[in-house]
């Protein structure tokens, strides 16, 4: 599999980076050096091998459905590069 | 007593319970040499004022006999830890400023234990590298000089910070984390001693993730017997980290016997890389000298999908990270980017992410999207969690027939220069991780002891790899592998 300039702008796009036009055909380049190391992962037979979900045999612990935490907006705010009357400020979403 | 810098947990811990000197003489001396040291660039967000507060209060508690187990004991504190109130950025700019509001189990658990935290540890940027050229704050440089050369070398990444300044005796020890070896090259590099504890041992609640399912905290320390205390006040379960086990954490440091005879150590014919330089080779057979002279028993195993595990960590550490990097949106903390008039949200998070996450950062998170992304998600990403299945089934193997531990090489050669592999491909620089990657995709707890230096009288270390859960038998392993190996070179101080 190999990946072109407009597939990098892609995946680009897909990861919210901004990457400059001309910076496009180096990145396309490390990808393919990337993908063709993990290339060699087809070479493994995994019929019938179920794919890894836990690492540990452990069933994930539940907790009582309650509220246990809350009533910190201040802190929860404290490190918004703009917060503006107890709320996370965006540029407008909507038109 | 002087150069109270250079003692070690254990040895400070008993000079204090002893009265020989106090939390605030040992902490005074870190806190002279870290600001002797900044050449290395080891301590990034220095904390003397926290640091003697806690020191005052740990001489309290010892004098009223009151002493937790890390009582008084100054440490370094990896920058991937949230520390509440103390700049806690990932050595990355898109963290640039984060103060957080809260504190994560690990650190807390270690102020719990009455240790004293004397500041951050430089690493690489989200822990993504190996040899610390990653970080927002500049390289880290390794307290290790070749003979009769001045050219900087580097202390490995990514716990590269805690490295160098627990080899330099800036701390008596610190924290660091490991998701392909984070911890053990970097000890192996710097003839230190790193555990990096069974998944789910240490909580990760508050580290900042880089790829959940393989990311572990751990100690970094000047002894076995050292990673021994600390690791027992770091470990433990945590209602926050649904991962953690719920299981009890033995006294480690009453485990270390140094009696290791009957035990069954396997040799996996894997691990023996075409080129890997003549030293390596070398110190392995040294090693497993030691362990039969011991008593162990050694036996040659194999391990048939090595091969395949860096490629497989490649696809699945980048997605997981790409996923939990996708909070840095310039929303909620760090940095975001000056908008230019007409941007909407998208560009919003396209710049800020552009400019505050750094070059090796952008790839992994792009590559991991491109992975997890329709039409390939199968092919790469459901064909490595298989392929990590079956890595996982040959440790099992070979513990199900009755070995207590595995003994490799901690690293494929010494640590290379600064800038060295700046022209190399990506791939070269993951190498690095090509013996220690495998434990953290089968979950195992490993640990590199230092024992021997090469001909340019770098160090180097042996990696030994446990059963799950069973930390305290493997430390008792690599002590004795510790005393065999009389390993007890210093970096000659040049900066």
């Amino acid at each position: 599999m190999s990946i072109d300039q407009s597939t990098a702008a892609k995946v680009a796009k897909l990861a919210r980076i901004k990457v400059e036009e001309d910076a496009l055909p180096a990145l396309a380049d490390e990808f393919n050096t990337i993908l063709g190391f993990i290339e060699q992962l087809n070479e493994v037979d995994v019929e019938g091998v179920e794919p890894m979900t836990s690492v540990t045999p452990q069933r994930l612990k539940r907790r009582e459905d309650v509220v246990n935490d809350g009533n910190q907006q201040d802190k929860v705010l404290s490190n918004a590069p703009d917060a503006r009357e107890g709320f996370f400020a965006v540029p407008k979403v909507v038109e | 007593m002087s150069d109270l810098n250079k003692l070690g947990l254990a040895e400070a811990r008993d000079a204090l319970r002893k009265g020989d000197t106090t939390s605030v003489e040992l902490t005074e001396a870190c806190l002279k040499a870290i600001d002797a040291a900044d050449a290395l660039n080891a301590f990034v967000h220095k904390t003397p004022e926290i640091a003697l507060e806690r020191a005052k209060a740990a001489d309290t508690r010892i004098k009223a006999g009151d002493a937790p187990s890390m009582c008084g004991l100054p440490v370094g504190i990896k920058d991937l830890f949230c520390t509440k109130g103390v700049d806690s950025q990932a050595a990355s700019n898109i963290l640039k400023g984060f103060k957080p509001e809260y504190e994560s189990t690990v650190s807390q658990k270690l102020v719990d234990a009455g240790s004293v935290m004397l500041g951050k540890l430089n690493m690489d940027e989200f822990a993504m590298g190996s040899s610390n050229e990653t970080s927002a704050y500049g390289d880290v440089v390794s307290p290790w000089r070749r003979d009769g050369s001045d050219a900087k070398l580097t202390p490995g990444g990514s716990s590269g910070g805690s490295a160098a300044a627990v080899a330099a005796d800036l701390c008596l020890a610190a924290t660091g984390t490991d998701t392909g070896g984070s911890i053990r090259q970097p000890a192996a590099f710097t003839g230190t001693v790193g555990i990096k504890p069974t998944y789910g041992r240490c909580s990760r609640w508050g580290i900042v993730a880089f790829a959940s399912s393989l990311d572990q905290a751990g100690p970094m320390t000047k002894s076995v017997r050292d990673a021994a205390i600390m690791l027992e006040a770091m470990a433990g379960h945590d209602p926050k980290d649904s991962t953690s086990a719920d299981l009890a954490v033995p006294d480690f440091e009453a485990m270390l016997t140094g009696d290791i005879k009957g035990k069954k150590i396997g040799i996996p014919k894997e691990y023996r890389m075409e080129g890997m330089p003549a030293e390596i080779e070398n110190l392995w057979a040294d090693g497993t000298a030691m362990l039969k002279d011991a008593g162990a028993e050694i036996v040659d195993i194999s391990l048939p999908h090595t091969k395949y595990a860096l490629p497989a960590y490649y696809v699945i550490a980048p997605a997981e990270a790409s996923s939990n990097l996708a909070r840095y949106d310039g929303v909620r903390y760090g940095h975001r980017a000056t908008l230019e008039a007409g941007d909407g949200i998208t560009e919003m998070y396209e710049k800020t992410r552009a400019q505050g996450f750094g070059h090796e950062v952008q790839r992994r998170v792009m590559v991991g999207t491109y992975v997890l992304s329709a039409g390939f998600y199968d092919a790469y990403y459901n064909r490595a969690r298989r392929v990590r299945t079956l890595i996982k089934k040959d440790f099992e193997d070979v513990f199900a027939a009755g070995v207590d531990a595995i003994l490799t090489p901690a690293t494929p050669s010494a640590a290379f220069g600064l800038g060295e592999m700046t022209d190399a491909d990506p791939v070269q620089m993951y190498l690095n991780d090509v013996f220690t990657v495998t434990v953290n995709l089968a979950g195992l707890p490993g640990i590199s002891v230092p024992a021997g230096l090469d001909a340019q009288g770098l160090p180097l270390g042996l990696q030994l790899i446990g059963r799950p859960w069973e930390e305290g038998d493997l430390l008792n392993t690599a002590y004795a592998l510790e005393q065999a190996a009389g390993f007890v070179a210093k970096p000659g101080k040049w900066w």
